[in-house]
């Protein structure tokens, strides 16, 4: 916190004795900025992607269905032969016959309070719970095929697959972009420290031959590239997290992009976007000013 | 103090210094003579470990001066003040932080010993004025004040008179004399040979002349 204050007080100390850094200052302060919006949008991505994974891979876990479609007089013996085959599969943990409530209960908001659907001729439905691993699909089917031809495995879960491969594959892009968007601001930072550095050389001489130590000549670097890259991407985190806010919902149907927003606590995340660009900001600038005083006696 | 074993220096082809054998006695007083281009600046750069011997053993101070780390060499630094011959001012800071920035470097404030400097080298007018703004005695006084700011061991000043008339070169002459009398080991490089006869009387200095690359004691009949 002290180191916090003493930064914010400016140019003080150790940072006057360097003479104004102007378009490097400067160039550091607006590429802050955008790479801070940048990663705003990085950050909300793969916090998006991460609970769309999330929340479709739960329904994975879940379970499928057999319906058995047959002739009435055959529905019970099917049901039966259907029960047998499924025990007997592996990869299967779990057998259970809806009761006709559960089955009226799945249907019901699809119909709504007033039509009785007690009275309807629901299907006779099965609900199999996969273990871990699951059972081969395609030899369930063909066996179920042979043994009770009106039983229809519907392993509706299963072709959210691909879709949770590609959401954690999104989240992945997600933190891949984070990072660039760090090694990006680091090289920025460099390229404006290292012209800095050169445009006050003499400085730097003059300040070791009064017996200045290394560190306190990076210091007067790095504190203000430091502040720069702090302030600008506080600017433009700000400036993308109210982007994101104004979003407009387009409520359940939207889906994903209704996820893109943060919830909650997940608001505090962007709050490390800052001090993440201080500490990159803060590394560059030590390394570069390391780097040019070993030229200097 | 200061002493050199078999000291040589080149800049990469030929030896500007080599075979020198000397030492620097604490509170010394030295001329440090020989024609432009002799290797007086060279001399002083080794003895402020701004320059590392190429050959021999340099010890300031008691440590190798081969041996030294950044913050050894830094520390060596505060304890030798040095006039350099083209005075390394930063010019956007005032004439009483110039004079402050090795204290300010280190760390350390003390204003009332910048004022008594600026008074003793008569620039107490001028603390606030920036280094382009002063004349050339003035220059060179603000860089003696600069150099023993740090109540430094040793004061070594590289032609301490150089733009400067002979009744500045004079004053400036007594300011060093002083401080060799407080006790510091003081060596001025000069051309000139005028000045060195002129104080031949007021201070018991001694004379190291360059000779093929090595400082050797000059006789009296410089
Ligand atoms: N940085 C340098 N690189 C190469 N040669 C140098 C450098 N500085 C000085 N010299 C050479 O070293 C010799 C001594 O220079 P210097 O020590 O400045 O002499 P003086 O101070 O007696 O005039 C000269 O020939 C000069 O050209
Ligand atoms: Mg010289």
């Amino acid at each position: 916190m002290r180191r916090v204050l003493t930064l914010l007080r400016g140019e003080s100390g150790a940072g006057r004795m360097v003479p104004r850094t102007g378009a490097a200052a400067t160039l550091t302060l607006g590429a802050s900025a955008a790479m801070g919006f940048l990663a705003m949008f990085a950050l909300a991505l793969t916090f998006a992607s991460g609970r769309l994974a999330d929340r479709w891979s739960d329904g994975l876990a879940g379970t499928a269905t057999v319906r058995i479609e047959a002739p009435r007089a055959q529905v019970e013996p099917q049901m039966r032969a259907a029960l047998t085959v499924l025990r007997q599969t592996p990869g299967v943990a779990e057998v259970r016959a809806l009761s006709a409530e559960e089955r009226a209960a799945l249907v019901a908001p699809w119909f709504g309070e007033d039509v009785p659907v007690a009275d309807l001729p629901l299907p006779i439905l099965i609900a199999v719970t996969e273990a871990v691993p699951g059972y081969d699909a395609e030899g369930l089917r063909l066996r179920l095929a042979a043994e009770a031809p009106g039983a229809v495995l519907d392993d509706h879960a299963r072709w959210r697959g691909p879709l949770v491969a590609a959401a954690r594959r999104l989240r992945l892009l997600g933190w891949l972009s984070m990072g660039i968007i760090a090694l990006s601001s680091a090289a920025i930072v460099t390229l404006a420290a290292n012209a800095a550095l050169a445009a006050n050389a003499r400085v730097i001489e003059v300040l070791r031959l009064n017996g200045a130590r290394d560190d306190y000549v990076a210091r007067a670097f790095v504190r203000r590239f430091t502040l720069r890259a702090f302030i600008g991407a506080a600017g433009g985190t700000a400036l993308g997290a109210m982007a994101i806010a104004l979003l407009p919902s387009a409520d359940a149907a939207g889906g994903f992009l209704t996820g893109l927003g943060f919830r909650g606590a997940g608001w505090l995340w962007p709050l490390l976007i800052p001090p993440v660009a201080g500490a990159v900001a803060f590394a560059a600038t030590r390394a570069a000013a390391m780097r040019q005083l070993r030229a200097v006696s | 103090m200061i002493e050199l074993q078999d000291v040589s220096y080149a800049y990469g082809g030929e030896a500007v210094l080599r075979g020198m054998d000397l030492t620097l006695a604490p509170g010394s007083f030295h001329f440090l003579t020989g024609p432009s281009g002799s290797g007086k600046t060279t001399f002083l750069r080794l003895l402020a470990r701004q320059l590392v011997p190429t050959g021999g053993t340099l010890r300031i101070f008691g440590d190798d001066a081969a041996a030294m780390d950044r913050d050894a060499v830094a520390g060596v630094r505060r304890r030798i003040g040095v006039v350099h011959q083209d005075l390394a001012f930063l010019d956007h800071l005032s004439v009483a932080e110039n004079v402050a920035l090795p204290l300010t470097v280190a760390g350390r404030s003390d204003p009332e010993a910048v004022r008594e400097l600026l008074a003793w080298t008569g620039l107490g007018s001028r603390a606030r004025a920036l280094p382009p703004q002063l004349s050339g005695g003035e220059r060179q006084r603000m860089a003696l004040a600069r150099a023993v700011v740090m109540s430094p061991d040793v004061v070594l000043a590289d032609e301490p008179t150089g733009n400067v008339d002979w009744e500045m070169s004079m004053r400036l002459m007594t300011l060093l004399v002083e401080l060799n009398r407080m006790g510091k080991t003081v060596l001025i490089a000069t051309h000139d040979l005028g000045l060195i006869r002129a104080m031949k009387g007021r201070a018991s200095a001694r004379t190291l002349r360059i000779r093929d690359g090595a400082p050797e004691l000059a006789g009296a009949g410089l």
